[in-house]
């Protein structure tokens, strides 16, 4: 039977072509027209061509900003990683009333708008009415996450590791729960340790949603800017000023529209290649495992 | 290797259990000979796997002991049993080759490597993977996956009792003739004792030296394939083995006959029933078509020629009659009468075998 060419159907995706266009590539066109283009108000904008790029590439502002959060995603995954493994690993595996609860609790920090993350960790590490502030200073510990870097940056890691950890719990508990039973007591019988059942268990069967977790906390936490931003506002001094904070400032703050459209662009193709190049390193691994 | 010993064993899944129905597993006493192979068939949640789940000490029995020769390892750990079971799916540990697999009981046993090496090699072998030996495991097909459990299964020389919890099943259907020959052939070689269940009748026929028939968390009945073909304890055994299962009447018996519908059905044998409820049992393989006018009148519903025999399918009254012919018999079209082989028939009073006295 020959099918009947009809080029009308067409005008069918014509909707969805309009609704893509105004949601997403015409801005994104726009930050391309800004980032290629200087002004001086009054709608009057200059070719500058690639020179904005050629200045955010050499900055040095830039560049530590991207230091500090490499640094800063290195450190909560490395972290958030292994920790969310390992609490999954103590959820009951029984499904019941206890793990609901279990869950619940666990789910809850997912739960909390992100600018109330950062609000209550600002009110909880004060010095004069946080909890946490005071009970530190009143044990003799000079904690001030204001002024001390360190502190600051501790701050922040561990702010991020309790709003976060949960959702690798969440999706490693999710793998866990689909063992079947039978390779457990396959490995009781074979006399495996608690080390080799997870090694060679409980780890391979979490590889897919681990694959998951790491690539959703790898550009979350590259892209981090609320809690931050109400906890710390970047200081002190610039030392927890990440890539998108800085973004801002340049944008907002400064109205610096050039270098921060060209910015914000290579931003977007850094989180691009980098989250590529992981699933393909992943995936291919997986593929490997499989001959 | 050793004598298995299962008394006063019950096992309840509530922590409380109050009546005999929340017992998976009601109260049974066995012994399971060293070096035999059984079969242990019932249909699905029966109790089969609650059974064996309990022998290899993955389950702990709410009552009842069970000893190892005179050992009483009731609560003991599945590795101080020295046990080795394979299960309906296939285990395998994706990351590791062929080779790990199979030497992995082995291995966490500290077992000598140049024991492990030869070890594995020859039961490679018997199991037909030796190519796939440096492959990864989690390529595999289902079918092969399963060998390599059967072989992890097989690999300790020293078990007490090799454990299989339908290991068929996910097996294509010529495989699984193969495999089974196989695990014959192993036992008879390595005598180990093993315990195959499963709910598919010809497995459990063509495997075992005996046949344990469960049936809602009870045994029934435990016999030779023979015995359990021709004198089944209990009206499910008749039912559940052989194809189609055996047939059933309820009826009256008064000395040495019984009486349905105004017929009668001579039994040879002479038996003293006052209550309860009354049946007797033939097998289809011992009802013929009768050429007098004597026998049971039947309609004829449908014939099913399966090839070496004809199945066919009579209505008696509104109870269903099966009898088996050979294909090169006429078979009336629409009614006729049957005749029962008089030393074939079994009575049964509420779904257990009796014997009568001989005359």
């Amino acid at each position: 039977m020959n099918k009947t060419v009809n080029q009308k159907a067409w005008f069918l995706v014509l909707p969805v072509l309009v609704l893509v266009a105004f949601s997403a590539v015409i801005p994104l066109m726009t930050v391309v027209n800004y980032s290629v283009q200087d002004t001086f108000g009054n709608n009057i904008f200059y070719w500058v061509g690639l020179e904005w790029f050629e200045e955010i590439l050499n900055s040095e502002r830039i560049h530590n900003a991207l230091g500090r959060q490499i640094i800063f995603t290195s450190i909560i995954m490395l972290i958030e990683i292994p920790l969310g493994i390992f609490i999954a690993l103590q959820m009951p595996k029984k499904n019941g009333l206890w793990s609901s609860l279990c869950l619940v609790l666990i789910a809850l920090p997912l739960l909390i708008p992100w600018n109330v993350v950062g609000t209550i960790w600002q009110i909880f590490g004060r010095i004069d009415i946080g909890l946490l502030g005071y009970s530190l200073n009143a044990l003799g510990i000079d904690y001030n996450y204001v002024q001390n870097p360190l502190h600051a940056w501790i701050t922040i890691i561990v702010m991020d590791v309790w709003h976060w950890t949960s959702l690798v719990v969440l999706l490693c508990y999710a793998g866990l729960q689909s063992i079947p039973d039978a390779y457990y007591q396959a490995a009781k019988i074979d006399q495996a340790s608690r080390i080799n059942i997870f090694r060679y268990i409980e780890l391979p069967k979490m590889a897919g949603v681990l694959l998951i977790a790491s690539l959703l906390r790898f550009m979350d936490s590259f892209m981090i800017y609320t809690e931050p931003f109400v906890l710390t506002g970047g200081g002190p001094g610039n030392v927890t000023t990440f890539l998108s904070i800085d973004l801002v400032k340049m944008a907002i703050g400064q109205f610096d529209l050039g270098p921060a459209a060209a910015f914000s662009l290579m931003y977007f193709l850094v989180i691009l290649l980098i989250s590529w190049v992981f699933f393909t390193v992943m995936t291919n691994l997986d593929k490997k495992e499989g001959v | 290797m050793a004598k298995i010993t299962l008394s006063n064993l019950a096992h309840s899944y509530s922590s409380n259990p109050k009546n005999e129905s929340d017992y998976a597993l009601k109260k049974l006493n066995h012994v399971w000979d060293d070096g035999s192979a059984y079969a242990l068939l019932g249909p699905s949640g029966c109790g089969k796997s609650t059974l064996l789940n309990i022998i290899s000490g993955l389950l702990i029995p709410s009552e009842g002991q069970i000893f190892f020769d005179d050992h009483d390892v009731t609560n003991a750990d599945t590795s101080e049993r020295n046990i080795a079971q394979v299960f309906q799916f296939p285990v395998v540990y994706d990351t590791m080759t062929v080779k790990q697999n199979l030497a992995f009981p082995l291995k966490n046993r500290k077992v000598d490597a140049s024991y492990i090496e030869a070890r594995v090699n020859e039961i490679a072998e018997m199991i037909g993977v030796t190519e796939v030996l440096n492959n990864k495991a989690q390529g595999l097909t289902a079918d092969a996956k399963q060998k390599i459990s059967l072989g992890r299964g097989m690999v300790r020389e020293d078990v007490n009792a090799i454990l299989f919890d339908e290991p068929l099943t996910v097996i294509d259907p010529h495989m699984k003739w193969e495999l089974r020959t196989q695990l014959k052939a192993l036992h008879q070689q390595l005598e180990h004792t093993m315990i195959y269940v499963t709910h598919d009748q010809t497995e459990a026929l063509t495997f075992a030296d005996k046949v344990v028939v469960m049936f809602d968390g009870k045994v029934v009945q435990i016999g030779t394939p023979t015995e359990l073909f021709e004198r089944p304890n209990h009206t499910f055994v008749g039912y559940f083995i052989g194809s189609p299962g055996m047939n059933f009447l309820t009826v009256a018996i008064e000395g040495q006959k019984a009486f349905i519908h105004d017929e009668e059905i001579d039994l040879g044998n002479n038996y003293s029933i006052s209550r309860g409820k009354v049946e007797i049992g033939i097998r289809p393989e011992f009802v013929s078509l009768s050429d007098d006018a004597s026998g049971l009148p039947v309609k004829i519903k449908r014939v099913e020629d399966v090839g070496r025999h004809k199945i066919v399918r009579t209505d008696f009254y509104g109870t269903e009659i099966n009898l088996i012919v050979s294909s090169s018999t006429m078979v009336p079209s629409d009614s006729c009468r049957l005749k029962f082989k008089k030393s074939a028939v079994n009575v049964y009073l509420d779904g257990w075998r009796v014997n009568g006295e001989t005359v």
